[in-house]
């Protein structure tokens, strides 16, 4: 079975803050529509933090995730802190000392960052938020493993469909949280956690995948 | 944006270092620099009061850090909640042995960094009790109270959980108090322009010149109805017809009053309004016993104006008069 070694995969979460900071601008300006215009600036605030203390060398995956989830967590507040800081903490939870992160781990890591984002917030898929890209993505990849898929096939599946449920955020109704004051004003703009989310989970996606060992 | 500002992105960091400097009569900073704490907290034998919040509403809600009021205060950046960490921070700030009451507002970000910080606190043995302020009556229909923000009404909540607390009272008498507080406690904003976070640099919404949206939140989230600009007195008139309806308030209450600015208006405008509302409100039959008028709970450089009303008995009536002494309110006993 193919894997990626998780000591030489700390490189991800880089590719992670290296992304939120190149769509700083985009992501505020996505929120600026029915938000505060601050999403960018708030996650590319947390995610810079986190890249500095990630260190050199850059440690395991595991580490890096956790690194990560304790940036969140301590750095940036707001709604975004509580719940990425519970996505990467559950994640990193979850593939613990593992040497190999295969696609049953993957698919584990993503479904527990899944329920430790519905744990700490209130939301459920369909109220425009980030789980409208979460949790399709961990659907598709679950499935595409059920249907017998190579890794990097599930792994671009899981990108497909953070996409598409990034998109169809664009027809609901706010229901959690400030955007969900403006109920039928805030349809036709998609939701900037479900972007931010998305762009996470598309990183995710194709840094495990370049990283891939037979 | 013509503003007073260095960095854009560190205006924060900026305001509470020159806070403390101008108030070390009052507070004191702690190892977290988005934590401060009452100068003397914390003090042993007493429950300690902490809330916390998005900056930019200043006084609140670090000027409510004093004598008779605040412990400590978990400060978030621009409209944004705290840390879970500076909440919880900010309860071992205010730790005197006898438990933390948190008392805060109802917005998704402090609703999840509070339970998470509660959640750590305990960990350590640190308990720490909850209330959530929800006094904005056109943020939702009465029958979804739970769901309505938390706006000035928090002022009135801090000033009885911390006159209480220092009264001597234990944790579930304080919790309790501060719960009637904000149970008795209605609210309601008029936004007359708009606000700009520094480091977003443009307003994110619009109020057109000679318009007014009644209802406005402290974040500019969309009230019930944008009319035209109307005399003051008919603003009154308007804020009294969705708040007095709602508790409801009847012939006879005793009445703590607080009218804020939301940042931009005139401190003159302010009793032009309050002049109206004390007229109407003794025409019912209530009586204004503590009138608070000022800038207690603004948005920024936001134009407009909020009304909170609270129905006291005579606990609430002892624990509002009861003396207090910080930035963003002070009572004298007379």
């Amino acid at each position: 079975m193919r894997g990626v070694v998780l000591a030489d995969a700390g490189g991800v979460v880089v590719e992670m803050v290296d992304a939120i900071n190149a769509n700083r601008a985009k992501l505020s300006e996505i929120d600026g529509a029915i938000g505060d215009g601050d999403h960018g600036i708030n996650m590319s605030k947390g995610f810079t933090q986190a890249g500095a203390a990630l260190g050199d060398p850059l440690p395991p995956l595991p580490k890096a995730l956790q690194v990560l989830a304790d940036a969140l967590f301590e750095g940036i507040g707001g709604s975004m802190g509580p719940l990425y800081g519970s996505l990467f903490g559950a994640m990193a939870e979850t593939l613990g000392s593992a040497p190999v992160l295969d696609a049953p781990l993957c698919g584990r890591m993503l479904r527990a960052g899944l329920e430790g984002v519905e744990e700490i917030g209130s939301a459920k898929p369909g109220d425009k938020t980030l789980l409208d890209s979460l949790a399709p993505a961990c659907d598709a990849f679950d499935a595409a493993m059920a249907a017998g898929r190579p890794f990097a096939e599930c792994l671009r599946e899981m990108a497909a469909a953070a996409e598409k449920g990034r998109d169809s955020t664009r027809d609901m109704i706010a229901r959690v949280g400030r955007a969900s004051r403006l109920g039928e004003r805030s349809r036709g703009v998609v939701d900037a956690g479900a972007s931010s989310c998305c762009l996470i989970l598309q990183t995710i996606a194709a840094g495990l995948e370049k990283r891939l060992q037979a | 944006m013509n503003r007073i500002i260095n960095n854009p992105d560190l205006v924060v960091e900026d305001a509470v270092r020159g806070y403390l400097k101008a108030h070390a009569d009052l507070v004191a900073p702690t190892g977290n620099p988005r934590v401060i704490r009452h100068h003397l907290a914390p003090r042993q034998g007493k429950v300690g009061v902490v809330t916390g919040g998005g900056s930019g509403h200043e006084p609140a809600f670090l000027g409510y850090v004093g004598d008779g009021i605040l412990d400590s205060v978990a400060i978030g950046e621009i409209f944004s909640s705290p840390t879970a960490k500076s909440f919880h921070d900010a309860f071992v700030a205010a730790d005197g042995g006898r438990g933390v009451a948190c008392l805060y507002g109802n917005y998704a970000g402090d609703n999840m960094n509070v339970k998470l910080a509660v959640k750590q606190a305990s960990a350590h043995g640190l308990v720490v009790k909850t209330v959530v302020a929800n006094d904005d009556v056109p943020s939702a229909p009465v029958a979804e109270r739970a769901k309505r923000r938390g706006v000035a009404g928090e002022v009135l909540m801090w000033k009885v959980g911390g006159a209480r607390a220092a009264e001597g009272a234990d944790l579930e008498q304080v919790i309790a108090s501060a719960q009637k507080a904000i149970d008795s406690t209605r609210s309601i904003g008029i936004g007359l322009s708009a606000c700009t976070i520094p480091a977003v640099g443009k307003p994110n919404f619009s109020i057109d010149n000679g318009m007014m949206e009644v209802g406005i939140g402290h974040h500019g989230e969309p009230g019930v109805k944008v009319s035209a600009i109307c005399p003051a007195s008919e603003m009154a008139d308007l804020m009294l017809e969705h708040v007095l309806p709602d508790l409801p308030f009847a012939a006879g209450d005793d009445l703590a009053v607080l009218v804020s600015g939301l940042g931009a208006t005139p401190i003159m405008e302010l009793y032009i309004l309050y002049d109206r509302i004390s007229e109407v409100l003794g025409g019912k039959g209530m009586k204004v016993r503590h009138p608070f008028i000022g800038n207690y709970f603004t948005s920024l450089e936001m134009m407009g104006v909020t009304l909170t009303i609270m129905r006291l008995d005579a606990e609430l009536d002892r624990l509002v008069a009861a003396p207090a002494r910080s930035l963003g309110l002070t009572k004298v006993v007379s």
